[in-house]
């Protein structure tokens, strides 16, 4: 743990300050950038800067070398004021090959600075990112700020003493570039040398030639800077602390996030928790997550597929602890027979969904919000159940305590919507104080009540008792046959579906009495323009939104957490705009329901390009409404 | 298990207040009588036992067991009761399931249940057809099986379930049918096992494929039935046939016994815990070979269940579990005021 710099007014600084900076690290899938990027992301947040990130991988493993598709990219937003998106263009541009270079340079701001490592930039490497001729040679860079030198030689050289093999001493050129980008925004390496000391503890050369390497990378900045001769000058900026509320800060990713409230909301529940999985991305950092947190009364299960993962959570539900499963919208897909089981047999369950590109297998490192039809209509017969959507990745923690305590408090299945942004992005989050916490304890029925035990009585919540095989006297039979109202007998009678359909959309519906009202989050509950956003548009959303009544427009930012079903206000509070946009990253799917549930004119504001909103895109919309 | 004194049960005792929904001459039936005895006889306790089952006409047997019950969906059973097990391993699970459901749309969850050896007990009913859609033909119907949707007769070739099981690395391995008398010891054997027990019992679906089974399980066709004991020669039709192994060929071969000497005719005897050989008696074809019946392979080893509830309490042992501390570790830094 460490302090991070409060840098009041008094602390006049020599160099430039900026209120935010953007810069996205950018290389070869092999070249370590997300690496990189986490760590200059630390800094950041030893440095007292809000931020935002947003890693953007290839599906592939190792794609081939300097391809086009194996680039990686990490970018990150940090800034002495409010940060909540990972920022539209970035201010400064890494790019550690051609192909890194060539994806990435068009989304650069107009003077932004481009630093390429000109090693890297051979005819061999330029032909794989199909550029005719050397962009850094010719002027097709010109409305940038280019500079060039070769970081491969830098860091060959720097790494020399310690006797590495060719590719072993290249693989430290993230560390170069990092202690570049550490110099370059007046940051304390020492944190990172504590961390690479920590990491390669068992390998005290490769330690110190990374520390060797980052140091290098540092000190050329500096060189540089004193117009060395053969060095180009690198501008150095400074971005002060963020005035934020004191507290103890960590960073957090949404999978971690996830995995920890999960483990909250059990604890809060009292009940143990089973998870069973199977790996797909970008759900698997749940199940990796927690299957190190054994201590906490985590079971977790690797199953052979979607569905079993599903059935397995299932029955450990039927037998008394709370099961999670989590996965993308494919596998989704495959527990969605398992997921009507759960509702017909009143069953706790928690089910996250990492959302990505889709359909079918789609865009499995992208993201997108195209999964809110599946999560609230997406399964056989009226079979409702609440749905929740996180909007970042610390918000995650809150959301699946919610997602436990809806799912036991009224016997439900709960889906958790997550993005594969929210999944990856790492934020900083102030730790609660769990001490904080309403625990809604669960009980299991362990006697014959008063009148008799009836398996599909229901209490005022209409959720029906929970309870575990082993207990005398209360044994029964539940499966997916439509129950008799009170036995839990199988029962076919026209009367009884109805009175069994009903009573299953009423539990649901009934949620609504047992949630918050909807929220304004920024701006008045009533005026000229709404833009009503859910999930991970949260940050984009709501800068558009803080810019375009800065100019003075009349428009309020609604985030919708619950999406199933809705706050019992959100009618009301809709139609108290003029006018609702919908932001959303699918072609139009809440927009949809809230012009069903509330005949509410919403607008669709979409974008499905696997890639997060842009601040600006969402403010020309609100400036084109309000125009 | 709990910790009461086990009240001892009679076969009324596991029988539920449902109807029965079973065609009238189902075999099912038989084998539900047989499991009813078979409860009492294990010191079972009903509320601590749990049926699991998938879709089909097998799988309405939790509704008439008076233990607790779960009928879930087509092909999953195996899964479900994984979830079952693992949050508490002191229930009594048996999985019910037949050709279709185990062997089809459930072959994922069959194969990796046996694998993992989870401790319960999975009975596969196996009627050679789709009872409860009205008579298509299934996994284990014989090539040429005339039905609803291959009026011209099945093309492809059925599955072994006692093949597939060993196959997929099942330790205990039984077989037997519905009605004959030996069921509850076959049972009481899959119970004793400690993992996962595969017993498949052939059941004759009276309505769509009836006496199927006929060539072994008929009055006059009970020669044609090989009861494996362990410890005991592998003899049949009245001890005047025996089977032996053909050392040159490595494969079993039928032969005569004389006079009862079937040490004299090289008769081996069944040693459950021979994986190679019970492969060989899953995979006698009928007609030239008995039918192999009773437990056929039982050799345990550790089950799933125990190992991860072992490894579970190994890992968390000596860890205070401290969320607060959890959350506030990792990358942090601290804000004053």
């Amino acid at each position: 743990m460490a302090t991070a710099a409060r840098i009041d007014a008094t602390d006049t600084t020599a160099l430039e300050t900026s209120e935010a900076v953007v810069v996205r690290f950018a290389g070869d899938s092999g070249d370590g950038m997300q690496l990189t990027g986490g760590q200059f992301t630390l800094s950041s947040a030893l440095a007292g800067n809000d931020f935002a990130t947003f890693p953007d991988f290839p599906a592939e493993i190792r794609a081939p070398l300097g391809t086009l598709f194996g680039v990686s990219a990490f970018q990150i937003n940090f800034g002495s004021t409010e940060i909540e998106t990972a920022g539209d263009a970035p201010d400064v541009l890494i790019a550690m090959n051609p192909a890194a270079l060539k994806t990435n340079v068009k989304d650069l701001k107009p003077g932004g600075l481009i630093i390429a490592d000109s090693g890297e930039f051979t005819a061999r490497n330029l032909a794989k990112a199909e550029y005719d001729a050397n962009p850094l040679e010719d002027d097709s860079l010109g409305k940038w700020q280019l500079i060039q030198f070769n970081i491969s030689q830098l860091t060959m050289d720097a790494v020399k003493p310690f006797g590495l093999g060719n590719k072993e001493a290249l693989r430290c050129k993230n560390m170069w570039t990092l202690g570049l980008a550490l110099w370059m925004f007046d940051r304390d390496r020492q944190p990172i040398i504590d961390w690479l000391n920590e990491k390669f503890a068992k390998n005290p050369v490769l330690a110190n030639a990374n520390i060797a390497a980052l140091n290098a990378g540092h000190a050329y900045g500096e060189t540089a800077e004193i117009g060395q001769p053969g060095t180009v000058a690198i501008p150095q900026r400074h971005v002060n602390a963020a005035p934020v509320e004191p507290g103890l800060y960590r960073t957090i990713t949404g999978a971690d996030a996830v995995a920890y409230g999960l483990v909250a909301g059990c604890q809060l529940a009292g009940v143990p928790m089973f998870f069973g999985g199977y790996p797909i991305t970008p759900a698997s950092s749940i199940l990796h997550a927690l299957s190190r947190l054994k201590e906490y009364g985590v079971t977790t299960f690797q199953a052979e597929d979607e569905i079993a993962a599903i059935a397995s959570a299932i029955g450990a539900s039927y037998a008394g602890q709370l099961g999670v499963t989590s996965s993308s919208g494919p596998g989704i897909a495959l527990k969605t027979e398992a997921i009507g089981l759960a509702v017909m047999t009143e069953l706790p369950l928690v089910i996250v969904n990492s959302q990505r590109g889709g359909p079918s297998t789609g865009l499995p490192t992208k993201t997108e919000q195209s999964d809110l039809y599946q999560a609230v209509y997406g399964r056989n017969g009226d079979t409702p159940l609440p749905v929740i959507a996180a909007r970042s990745p610390s918000d995650v923690f809150d959301c699946a305590i919610e997602a436990v305590r809806i799912a036991t408090q009224f016997m439900t299945p709960v889906i958790l919507l997550t993005d594969g942004y929210i999944a990856n992005a790492a934020e900083p989050w102030k730790v609660p104080d769990m001490s904080s916490y309403q625990p809604f304890p669960v009980t299991f029925l362990d006697h014959v009540p008063e009148g008799g035990f009836k398996p599909y009585g229901r209490d005022n919540k209409l959720a029906r008792p929970w309870v575990k095989p082993g207990t005398p006297g209360l044994r029964h039979r539940i499966g997916g046959i439509e129950k008799q109202v009170d036995t839990g007998h199988i029962n076919y009678s026209p009367e009884n579906h109805q009175a069994m359909t009903d009573l299953r959309k009423n539990k649901v519906d009934g949620i609504a009495n047992h949630i918050p009202d909807q929220d304004v989050c920024l701006g008045a509950a009533g005026g000229k323009l709404a833009m009503v956003g859910w999930g991970s548009t949260y940050g984009a959303v709501h800068q558009a939104v803080r810019r375009a009544r800065a100019k003075g427009l009349d428009v309020s930012h609604i985030h919708i957490r619950h999406i199933w079903p809705m706050p019992n206000n959100l009618g009301e509070l809709l139609h108290s705009f003029d006018q609702v946009i919908v932001p959303e990253m699918n072609t139009g799917q809440l927009k949809t329901v809230l012009r069903d549930q509330y005949l509410v004119d919403a607008k669709p504001l979409n974008k499905v390009s696997g890639q997060p909103f842009r601040i600006a895109e969402i403010e020309a919309a609100i400036e084109g409404a309000l125009a | 298990m709990n910790d009461m004194t086990p009240i001892k049960t009679t076969p009324k005792d596991w029988e539920t207040d449902q109807e029965v929904r079973w065609c009238p001459g189902c075999g099912d039936y038989a084998i539900l009588k047989a499991v009813q005895r078979t409860m009492p006889d294990i010191g079972g306790t009903p509320e601590n036992t749990v049926f699991v089952s998938g879709i089909g006409c097998s799988s309405r047997f939790p509704y008439y067991m008076e233990t607790y019950g779960f009928h879930t969906i087509h092909g999953r059973a195996p899964a479900v009761a994984t979830g079952v097990k693992l949050a508490n391993p002191d229930l009594d699970v048996w999985v019910i399931s037949g050709d279709g459901d185990a062997l089809s749309i459930g072959g994922n969850h069959t194969m990796h249940l046996l694998r993992r050896n989870l401790d319960c007990q999975f009975l596969l009913f196996n009627n050679e057809i789709y009872g409860l859609t009205k008579g298509q033909y299934s996994p284990t119907s014989r090539e040429g099986t005339r039905s609803p949707s291959t009026p011209f007769g099945s093309v492809d070739r059925p599955a072994t379930p006692c093949a597939f099981a060993l196959g997929a690395g099942a330790r205990f391995v039984a077989r037997t049918y519905d009605v004959a008398k030996q069921t509850v010891d076959v049972l009481k054997a899959a119970h004793a096992h400690k993992g996962a027990s595969f017993v498949e019992i052939f059941q004759n679906c009276i309505v769509y494929n009836a006496d199927v089974f006929g060539g072994f399980t008929e009055k006059a066709n009970q020669n044609h039935q090989l009861w494996l004991e362990n410890g005991k020669p592998m003899l049949f039709a009245g001890g005047t046939k025996g089977i032996t192994m053909d050392m040159k060929s490595l494969s079993l071969q039928v032969v005569d016994v004389v006079d009862g000497n079937w040490e004299a005719a090289g008769v081996i005897v069944h040693d459950v815990t021979n994986r190679a050989v019970a492969h060989m008696l899953v995979e006698m074809p009928f007609g030239a070979f008995p039918m192999a019946l009773g437990v056929l392979y039982d050799d345990p080893r550790p089950t799933f269940d125990s190992a991860v509830i072992a490894q579970n309490e190994a890992v968390a042992a000596g860890k205070t579990p401290d969320l607060q501390k959890l959350i506030s570790t990792g990358q942090t830094w601290t804000v004053d005021a």
